[in-house]
C-alpha cells in the first residue's frame, strides 16, 4: 500500500468518525424531553408556531438533520439557546485564544521536560535519577490532574504568594494551569522515551558509532536522541486529547476563560446548542491531531511498512 | 577415570558381601522430584516476589475493606446535615472535620470511595463482558466479519472518548447506572482489541488444531482454549482500566455530570470542596489523597501483574 492509499485510508476514517459524532450529537439533542422554546412561561401557540417555521423545527427531522449538517459544513454551530443573540461560532472563536495558549504552552512544556526526563532516567540507568524519574512518572500517571491543580493552587499561590491564584493576565499566570496540565503527559512520555531509548542504547549502530570513535555528545544527538523519541511521536494525538480534556476541569480550578469554562457553564445551564458546538469543536480538534499524528508517524520512521489499514 | 579408585577411602575394608544389587526401577525414572507450578501457580509467585505490587495490592485490600466497612464505625451517616457545625477542621468527633452542610467527611470519604470503586468496577466488567465477545467473534471468526467489525469499532474508537460520555450524560441525567453505561458505551473497544489480538495469536497453533480435529465445536474452542489462554493481558487490562474509569467519573464531576448530591463519590467530594478549600483544606485533602492512592496502588499493581503473567515482556 502506497503513501497516497494510507492518507487517504486514514483521512476517510477521521471523516467518517466525524460524521458519526456529528450526528449522534444531532440525534441525542432531538431525543431530549421539550424544544428550545420550553419555558417556564407559557409561549402562545401562534408564537410557537411563527418560531418553529423560522427555526425550521416544523419541517420533517431528516430535513432539519440535512440542514444541520450543511450548517456545520459551513462552520455555523447555530445560536446559544440561554443568551440572546450570542452566536456559538462566534463564542468559540472569542474564547478559543485563551486555551489554544494554555495548551500549546503545556504540549511544549511536555515534550521537551518528558524526553529530558526519559533521557536522563536511561542514561542512568538503574542508578538513583533513573529510579527517581519512574517514581515521578508513576505519580504523574496515577495523580489525577485537578489534585495537582489544586495541590500547586494552594501550596504555590495560596501559601508562598508565588503565583497568582487565578486569571489568565501574563507569563506569571500561566506557571501553574500548564504545570498541572503537563504533569501526565511530562509522566507518560519520560515513560516512553526512557524505554525506548533503553532500547536504542543496546542497538549495533550505537556500537559502531561508539567504535568509530564519535564523541558521545554526537552519538547522543545524532543517533540516540532522533531514535529515541520516536514513539513519542505516536503519543502526540493521545497527549492532544488529553490536554484538551484536561483544560477543561484545569480552566475551571485556575478561573481562566478559555473554552472548556465556556463548556462548563453551558451544560451546567443545558444550554444544548452550545454543548453540541463545543463538543463538535472539540471532537474536529482531536481527530484533526491524530490524522496528524499517524501520517507524522510513517514520514518520520521510514522502517514502518504501510500494510493494511490497521496502525502497526 | 582417575579419582573413581579413591571415592572408598583403602580403611574402609569393604568385601563383595556388603554389596547388594537393587537393579533399576523403571518407574523412579519419571517421578518429578518437585511439586509442578501450574501456571498461575507460577505467575503468582513472581508477583509475590515483586514488593511494589504487593504493597498496592496490600493498600488496594484496606481501601476496598474500608470502603465496605469504615462507615459502620461512625456514629454519623453521609447525607445528615448538621448546619450548626459546618466546615469544621477534624477534631475527636468528626476526625476528617465537616464540610459545608455540617456533613461528616470521615464517613462521606469512605462512603465515596465506595461509589467511586463501584463505578470502576462495574464499568470494567461491562467492558470486559462487551470485549471478550465482540473481541472473540472478531478474533475466532476472522476475514469478513472481522474486517466489517474491526472498522466499526475504529470508527467509535476515533470519537474523543470523554465527549461521548459527556454528551450522553446531557442527554440521559447522570445517575450511577447512567453513568456506568455512559462510560462503557465505548470503553470496551480497547478490550475487544486485545482479546482479538490474543485469538488471533491462538487460534494457529497445535493445540487447537488438535482440538478442532477431535471435533470440538467452535464454542467449545472459543471459550475452553482460546479465552483461558488468552486471560494474562485481559486481567492485566482490567486491572488498568478500573483507574480510568474512576477517573473518568471524578472528571464528570467537575462538570455537574457526576454522581448527584446527597450521594457521593471521591471526584464529587473534590469538585464540591474547591469552593473554599483555601480556608477548609481538610474537605479537600481526604478524598484527594484516597483518589491519587486509589489510582496509584491500581496502576503499580496492574503493572506488576503484567510483568508477572508475561514474564516474556519483563526486560
Amino acid at each position: 500500500m502506497g503513501m497516497a492509499r494510507y492518507v487517504a485510508n486514514k483521512f476517510f476514517y477521521m471523516v467518517v468518525s466525524l460524521f458519526v459524532l456529528i450526528s449522534a450529537t444531532f440525534f441525542l439533542m432531538k431525543a431530549i424531553p421539550g424544544d428550545p422554546f420550553t419555558a417556564e412561561k407559557k409561549i402562545p401557540p401562534e408564537i410557537r408556531a411563527r418560531l418553529y417555521e423560522q427555526y425550521g423545527l416544523d419541517k420533517p427531522l431528516y430535513h432539519q438533520y440535512f440542514k444541520y449538517l450543511g450548517e456545520i459544513v459551513q462552520g455555523d454551530l447555530g445560536v446559544s439557546m440561554k443568551r440572546l443573540n450570542q452566536d456559538v461560532t462566534h463564542l468559540i472563536g472569542q474564547t478559543f485564544s485563551a486555551s489554544l495558549k494554555l495548551g500549546v504552552i503545556a504540549i511544549i512544556v511536555s515534550v521537551i521536560v518528558g524526553v529530558f526526563l526519559g533521557m536522563m532516567a536511561a542514561l542512568y540507568h538503574r542508578k538513583f535519577i533513573d529510579s527517581a524519574a519512574m517514581v515521578l512518572a508513576v505519580l504523574g500517571i496515577a495523580v489525577p490532574s485537578f489534585v495537582v491543580a489544586s495541590l500547586l493552587q494552594y501550596v504555590f499561590a495560596y501559601k508562598l504568594h508565588m503565583f497568582p491564584v487565578s486569571g489568565f493576565k501574563g507569563p506569571m499566570y500561566y506557571f501553574l494551569p500548564v504545570a498541572a496540565l503537563s504533569a501526565q503527559p511530562i509522566a507518560f512520555i519520560a515513560r516512553l522515551t526512557r524505554s525506548s531509548m533503553l532500547e536504542v542504547l543496546h542497538a549495533d549502530y550505537i556500537k559502531t558509532a561508539k567504535a568509530k570513535g564519535l564523541s558521545w555528545a554526537a552519538i547522543l544527538s545524532r543517533h540516540v536522541l532522533r531514535n529515541g523519541i520516536l514513539p513519542v511521536v505516536t503519543y502526540m494525538g493521545p497527549m492532544t486529547a488529553n490536554i484538551v480534556t484536561g483544560s477543561v476541569v484545569i480552566e475551571q480550578i485556575f478561573g481562566i476563560g478559555g473554552i472548556g469554562k465556556q463548556f462548563v457553564e453551558a451544560i451546567g445551564v443545558r444550554d444544548y446548542t452550545v454543548i453540541m458546538g463545543i463538543t463538535i469543536f472539540y471532537g474536529v480538534l482531536l481527530m484533526v491531531a491524530r490524522f496528524i499524528t499517524d501520517i507524522a508517524y510513517v514520514f518520520v520512521d521510514p522502517r514502518i511498512k504501510l500494510t493494511g489499514g490497521k496502525e502497526g | 577415570m582417575a579419582s573413581d579408585k579413591n571415592l572408598v577411602s583403602p580403611d574402609a575394608n569393604l568385601k563383595p558381601d556388603d554389596f547388594r544389587h537393587i537393579g533399576i526401577d523403571e518407574r523412579q525414572a519419571e517421578v518429578i522430584q518437585r511439586e509442578s507450578l501450574s501456571a498461575w501457580r507460577d505467575s503468582w509467585e513472581r508477583l509475590r516476589q515483586n514488593k511494589m505490587a504487593m504493597t498496592a495490592l496490600g493498600i488496594l485490600g484496606l481501601i476496598i475493606l474500608a470502603a465496605i466497612f469504615a462507615p459502620f464505625f461512625s456514629k454519623f451517616n453521609y447525607y445528615s446535615n448538621d448546619l450548626l457545625s459546618t466546615n469544621k477542621p477534624p477534631s475527636s468527633d468528626h476526625w476528617f472535620g465537616t464540610d459545608d452542610l455540617g456533613r461528616d467527611i470521615f464517613v462521606r470519604t469512605w462512603y465515596g470511595a465506595r461509589i467511586s470503586l463501584i463505578v470502576g468496577l462495574a464499568a470494567a466488567a461491562i467492558d470486559l463482558f462487551i470485549g471478550v465477545i465482540y473481541g472473540g467473534i472478531m478474533g475466532f471468526f476472522g476475514g469478513r466479519v472481522d474486517n466489517i467489525m474491526n472498522k466499526i469499532s475504529e470508527i467509535l474508537y476515533s470519537i474523543p472518548y470523554l465527549l461521548v460520555v459527556i454528551l450522553l450524560l446531557v442527554v440521559l441525567e447522570p445517575s450511577l447506572g447512567t453513568i456506568i453505561l455512559a462510560l462503557t458505551i465505548t470503553g470496551w473497544i480497547t478490550m475487544s482489541w486485545i482479546v482479538r489480538g490474543e485469538i488471533m495469536q491462538l487460534k494457529n497453533r497445535e493445540f487447537v488444531l488438535a482440538s478442532r480435529s477431535m471435533g470440538a465445536s467452535s464454542k467449545r474452542l472459543l471459550f475452553k482454549h482460546l479465552l483461558p489462554n488468552a486471560v494474562g493481558p485481559i486481567i492485566v487490562t482490567i486491572t488498568l482500566s478500573v483507574p480510568n474509569a474512576i477517573f473518568a467519573e471524578a472528571f464528570l464531576s467537575f462538570l455537574g455530570l457526576g454522581v448527584q448530591a446527597p450521594i457521593a463519590s471521591l471526584g464529587s467530594m473534590i469538585s464540591d470542596s474547591l469552593t473554599g478549600w483555601m480556608y477548609y483544606p481538610w474537605r479537600f485533602l481526604f478524598p484527594a489523597i484516597l483518589i491519587s492512592l486509589t489510582m496509584l496502588s491500581f496502576n503499580i499493581f496492574g503493572d506488576g501483574l503484567r510483568d508477572a503473567l508475561d514474564p516474556k515482556l519483563k526486560k
